[in-house]
């Protein structure tokens, strides 16, 4: 089975010379389609420079990345388009939720498949589906200011579950939910884990949640701390 | 969904506010093309309306319009007689101050005998003039209504007839009157001492000067070899309309015309800079969402299109408010703001480029940003 995500002693330094600061050393993290993976470890940590690494909007310094078993970066970037890459096979759903101001919630979902080729109508039809899903239905014409912190944080869910992506990276997508809505969110993505074989990547604090995970990734000082799979 | 048009509505009332404040500014420009139309349709107005194929003017000079000149008044005869030509009309033309019921008005008085050559081609309210004397045709420039009276070298004369559009390269509307009274006028208004010469038969002995001769062609005639045969006549020369329509163009009006020209292109280059400034703030409050854009996999394309159409919105919306504030005070400005559909068309491609290319620096700008820029604070 190939891999979704693999990293091999990836590292991530920021600046340069005395001011230079290690956030990621030697990271080996392989997650496989099905696996929904947490990613803990006190702030600070380098779990947010861990994710955006694989969602490639962050140039590792050092090793490997591969993402469905295509090398990624090795000292380079090895795919010329990687906004492609990231529009048809990454969901990404960040702590502030990144709505455009101006698009209402369904042209928000709408355009991430828009933007991947997808006729407009249709789009705008799943979209409706998707939050109706998600249980905003009702808010599908409303502009982002007018959400609520947790009915925005479920439309970029939404978005990000748009083009079925292979992989979902999540930073923090529980933070603004109570913890029955983050429950509903976190039984979403295993579902959506199981049924597209995506493989799903969460940063978290939310120990509420911490059942909702097949294995809990711990960082400490931008080392693995500790990698466990809960018993089957 | 298209992006630029979501976002314009999503803060609608500052890009009107901006839609506003840019036509402010582009239809001083226009305004500016129509003023520097204007005073070249105006220097040929008159020449026009007079449907004259040839001006017979002073040997040496290239008169009437940029130099002085003085011929005597029977050589209308001897030009109505060259072949080729069809009629001939000897005109005067010279400025003076009229007492007018609004006050002192400068006027551009033009003499010519009705029925020849030398009148106006068109009458807006009123009639030409008739054989009476001390008739007076005037453009609608000098807002004098029909029937007023005016007070001209002592002499009053009536107003009979209006016509629009012909003023002098000056601006000063055109007064027609007759041949004859145009020649009285000419002796009332001449210094005492070459007036006293005049009266004792002196010096040239008559009143009977004109400052050109006009000549219509019959079909078919060569104006440049109708023109060659009068230049042979001593102290004659002769223009063609193309040449007249030449130094009036070129020389008459030269200076207001470069200087008209000059600031036009002063304030396309102003409202570039200002354009370009407008476009790339507009850009950089969009820092943020560009970056959102970038982060869900937006291509370049998408980019680089969110940016020009707003650009070219920007400007289609300003330039759509500039054209209607400049047709709707055209009419308050005190000389013609000459703006047909070329010119419009024109200033529209001029805008259309300035906007593209005053988007280029926000362009680069806009696919520099970084999809880390929409993740901070
Ligand atoms: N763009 C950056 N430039 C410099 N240092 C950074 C940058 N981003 C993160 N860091 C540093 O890298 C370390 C890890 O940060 P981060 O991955 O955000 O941690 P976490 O998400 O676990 O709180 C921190 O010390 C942080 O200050
Ligand atoms: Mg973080």
């Amino acid at each position: 089975m190939t891999a979704r995500i693999a990293l091999e002693g990836i590292g991530k330094t920021f600046g340069a010379g005395e001011t230079a600061l290690r956030a990621l050393d030697r990271i080996d993290l392989v997650v496989h389609p099905g696996e929904v993976v947490g990613l803990k470890g006190p702030s600070g940590s380098g779990k947010s420079t861990l994710l955006n690494i694989v969602a490639c909007i962050l140039e590792p310094t050092d090793g490997r990345l591969a993402l469905d078993g295509e090398t990624v970066w090795d000292g380079r970037y090895r795919v010329a388009d990687l906004r492609r890459l990231r529009r048809e096979r990454i969901g990404l759903i960040f702590q502030f939720h990144n709505l455009l101001p101006f698009l209402t919630a369904t042209d928000n979902v709408a355009l991430a498949m828009t933007l991947a080729g997808t006729d407009p109508a249709k789009a705008r039809g799943r979209a409706r589906d998707l939050l109706d899903y998600l249980q905003i239905g009702k808010r599908a014409g409303a502009m982002p200011s007018r959400l609520s912190g947790g009915e925005a944080q479920r439309v970029a869910i939404a978005r990000a579950l748009a083009n079925r992506p292979g992989i979902i990276l999540a930073d923090e997508p529980t933070a603004a939910l109570d913890s029955e809505r983050a429950r509903v969110v976190m039984d979403l993505l295993r579902q959506v884990a199981q049924d597209q074989q995506a493989a799903i990547l969460v940063v978290t604090h939310d120990e509420k949640i911490f059942d909702r995970f097949d294995r809990m990734v711990a960082l400490r000082d931008g080392r693995i701390e500790q990698d466990w799979r809960r018993a089957a | 969904m298209n992006l630029a048009l979501a976002d314009i509505r999503h803060r609608l009332g500052r890009f009107l506010m901006t839609c506003v404040g840019l036509g402010l500014l582009m239809a001083v420009a226009l305004s500016m093309v129509g003023i520097y139309q204007g005073v070249v349709a105006e220097a040929l107005a008159l020449s026009r309306s007079l449907h004259a194929e040839l001006w017979v003017v002073e040997q040496g000079t290239r008169g009437p319009f940029a130099e002085s000149s003085r011929i005597p008044g029977d050589v209308r005869a001897i030009v109505a007689r060259v072949p080729g030509v069809a009629e001939a009309g000897a005109i005067t033309l010279r400025t003076a101050e009229a007492k007018a019921p609004q006050g002192i008005l400068r006027m551009q008085i033009m003499g010519y005998e009705p029925g020849r050559p030398g009148g106006p081609s068109a009458i807006e309210a009123g009639r030409g003039l008739g054989g009476a004397r001390f008739e007076m045709v005037v453009d609608a420039r000098a807002r004098l209504p029909l029937g007023a009276t005016v007070e001209l070298g002592g002499d009053r004369y009536r107003v009979v007839g209006l016509t629009r559009g012909l003023v002098a390269s000056g601006g000063d509307p055109l007064a027609f009157v007759h041949l004859r009274d145009s020649q009285d006028l000419q002796f009332k208004l001449a210094p005492p001492a070459a007036r006293r010469a005049l009266a004792a038969g002196a010096g040239t002995g008559s009143t009977d000067t004109v400052n050109a001769v006009i000549a219509r062609l019959h079909p078919g005639a060569d104006p440049d070899a109708v023109a060659e045969t009068i230049r042979r006549w001593k102290h004659l020369a002769a223009l063609t309309d193309a040449e007249q329509a030449d130094i009036l163009t070129r020389s008459v009006v030269q200076r207001a015309r470069v200087q008209l020209g000059m600031f036009t292109i002063v304030l396309l280059f102003v409202s570039a800079v200002i354009i370009a400034l407008i476009i790339y703030t507009m850009t950089m409050d969009k820092l943020r969402e560009i970056a959102t854009l970038k982060l869900i996999g937006a291509s370049d394309r998408t980019i680089v299109g969110l940016v020009l159409q707003q650009a070219l919105i920007l400007g289609g919306a300003g330039f759509v408010a500039a054209t209607g504030i400049v047709f709707a005070t055209r009419d308050f400005f005190p000389r013609a703001v000459a703006l047909g559909p070329a010119e419009v068309a024109v200033m529209a491609g001029v805008i259309g480029f300035i906007c593209v290319l005053g988007s280029l620096v926000s362009i680069r700008a806009a696919l520099a940003i970084e999809p880390q820029q929409a993740l901070g604070g």
